[in-house]
């Protein structure tokens, strides 16, 4: 067993972990923690696979900015008497059945896919001789420029809302 | 195995990294008292040691033997876990800072990224010290601390776009090497000013100190704590200003680099790097003995009011300029 499966291993099974914890928590900030040593070994698998950028941003969007609103909220909630309340709704056998028919759905469709269809342009090799940041920037602005754009747009409007949401009186 | 011998060395250098930073944050704290007292006409430390110069260390070891006390009401794991998260952010950052040319502990083509995600990290151990103390002080420091450090980070990483941007690289090394002929100070005035007010409300320090006010939060979200965590959430303070320091030197000072003239030339690399560290630190203490505190919706405004437009026009101007050029 190689040095770096050795680290796989490790994230891998931090990453299922600590996902099983966020849900089984009963206390709200206790499950926020275990979210945020989730998004850290998340993006650490991102570095298995030469997605530096990718890691860096997940950690940055999603523990640093999505979680800590997370947190913001809980903090400001009173949760103090969810503490005694039962862990599970009382339809939690139908959740189960669910879940476990969209895991077999996911095993069986898994055999099907073939990993690496045809190798493309954006190899290893290529992005590491060009930078990630320069080809995953290239591709953005010059081949998917629009849908960018229109993210971009959809963006600012959820803003403009969330300060129209948040003034009382526009004058 | 080639691997293990990799690992080794790494956490060689890691361990020679963090004791000489150890050791620089207790004289930080040393350098801090004296500047301050001889800017008011004081003396400073002058007890322990000649002038004082083992104050840190009967410091440290008053911290590290005092009990640690936890709140009877306290979330106690999160309580006990808090300074730490704040202490390894704080530290990790060390990783991507070339210290000169070939030493980094990490060279990698994320380094400014890095350095800010890190810093988003480093939120957590704020906001949750302050909510797991189970006391006002502590939660309302850590909210007015969770919001600064949340807002001056989009001016702060808005800020280091116009340098990414000139050097064509957000890799330290490539940054640094990109200012040979003239640091980016000189081209990027607005980014760096910017940036160091970034720096000072990232770390929490006066003027920007709201979250710890004294006259009005006690100590703010480290009210309650006390012995060796106390002592955490300083060395994550002093921590964090030198690797601002760092990074401002880094970005905007020319790094390692020196003038290429005379004598000076000869002048090893590491020296400069500390000379200009040491100048940005010297200029937080500076500061902090020179303003008052600023109010909380000033300090707001002034975050998303003055600095993110400012940056924003800079990157725009930034560009435009190297499309013409």
């Amino acid at each position: 067993m190689t040095t770096l499966q050795i680290f796989f291993i490790y994230f891998a099974v931090m990453t299922t972990l600590s996902s099983i914890l966020v849900i089984t928590r009963k206390n709200a900030v206790h499950s926020v923690i275990w979210m945020l040593v989730l998004f850290v070994h998340i993006a650490a698998i991102y570095l298995f696979l030469n997605a530096e950028l990718l890691a860096a941003i997940q950690i940055i969007v999603y523990a640093g900015a999505i979680l800590v609103l997370y947190l913001f909220v809980i903090m400001l909630l009173n949760l103090r008497e969810e503490d005694t309340k039962k862990k599970f709704l009382s339809q939690w056998p139908l959740g189960l059945i669910t879940g476990v028919v969209f895991i077999m759905f996911f095993i069986l469709i898994l055999g099907k896919i073939t990993v690496f269809p045809t190798p493309g342009k954006y190899s290893v090799e290529f992005i590491k001789s060009e930078g990630i940041m320069m080809t995953i920037g290239k591709v953005l602005y010059t081949e998917y420029l629009l849908p960018f754009e229109v993210v971009s747009l959809i963006l600012l409007v959820a803003i403009i809302g969330a300060v129209v949401l948040a003034k009382k009186k526009i004058s | 195995m080639m691997d293990i011998s990799i690992i080794v060395g790494t956490i060689v250098k890691i361990a020679i990294v963090v004791t000489i930073t150890m050791l620089h944050v207790a004289y930080a704290v040393y350098f801090e008292r004296k500047v301050i007292g001889h800017m008011q006409a004081r003396l400073g430390p002058m007890r322990v040691g000649p002038h004082g110069l083992l104050q840190p260390i009967a410091d440290f070891v008053k911290l590290f033997f005092k009990e640690d006390i936890v709140p009877s009401n306290a979330d106690k794991p999160i309580f006990l876990i808090a300074p730490v998260i704040s202490v390894v952010a704080a530290l990790a950052s060390l990783a991507v800072i070339p210290l000169w040319e070939t030493f980094a502990i990490a060279n990698i083509n994320i380094g400014i990224l890095y350095i800010l995600a890190l810093s988003s990290v480093g939120a957590y151990g704020i906001i949750l010290a302050g909510w797991s103390s189970n006391s006002k002080y502590s939660f309302l420091g850590a909210l007015r601390s969770s919001a600064q450090v949340i807002s001056y980070e989009i001016a702060m990483g808005l800020s280091l776009v116009g340098v990414m941007m000139l050097a064509g690289s957000a890799n330290l090394v490539d940054i640094v090497n990109a200012q040979s002929k003239y640091p980016f100070i000189l081209i990027q005035p607005v980014a760096f000013f910017v940036f160091l007010m970034a720096a000072i409300a990232e770390t929490n320090r006066a003027p920007f100190d709201l979250p710890e006010a004294e006259t009005e939060l006690v100590a703010g979200y480290f009210t309650e704590y006390s012995g060796i965590r106390f002592g955490l959430f300083f060395i994550a303070e002093y921590a964090g200003m030198f690797i601002m320091s760092a990074i401002a030197v880094i970005c905007f000072f020319g790094g390692w680099k020196g003038p290429h003239f005379w004598i000076l030339s000869h002048v090893p690399n590491i020296v400069w790097f500390l000379l200009k560290v040491y100048a940005l630190i010297f200029f937080y203490y500076w500061i902090r003995a020179t303003l008052p505190r600023y109010r909380y919706d000033q300090l707001m405004s002034l975050g998303w009011k003055l600095f993110i437009p400012l940056t924003l026009a800079n990157i725009f101007v930034t560009g435009l300029v190297k499309l013409l050029y």
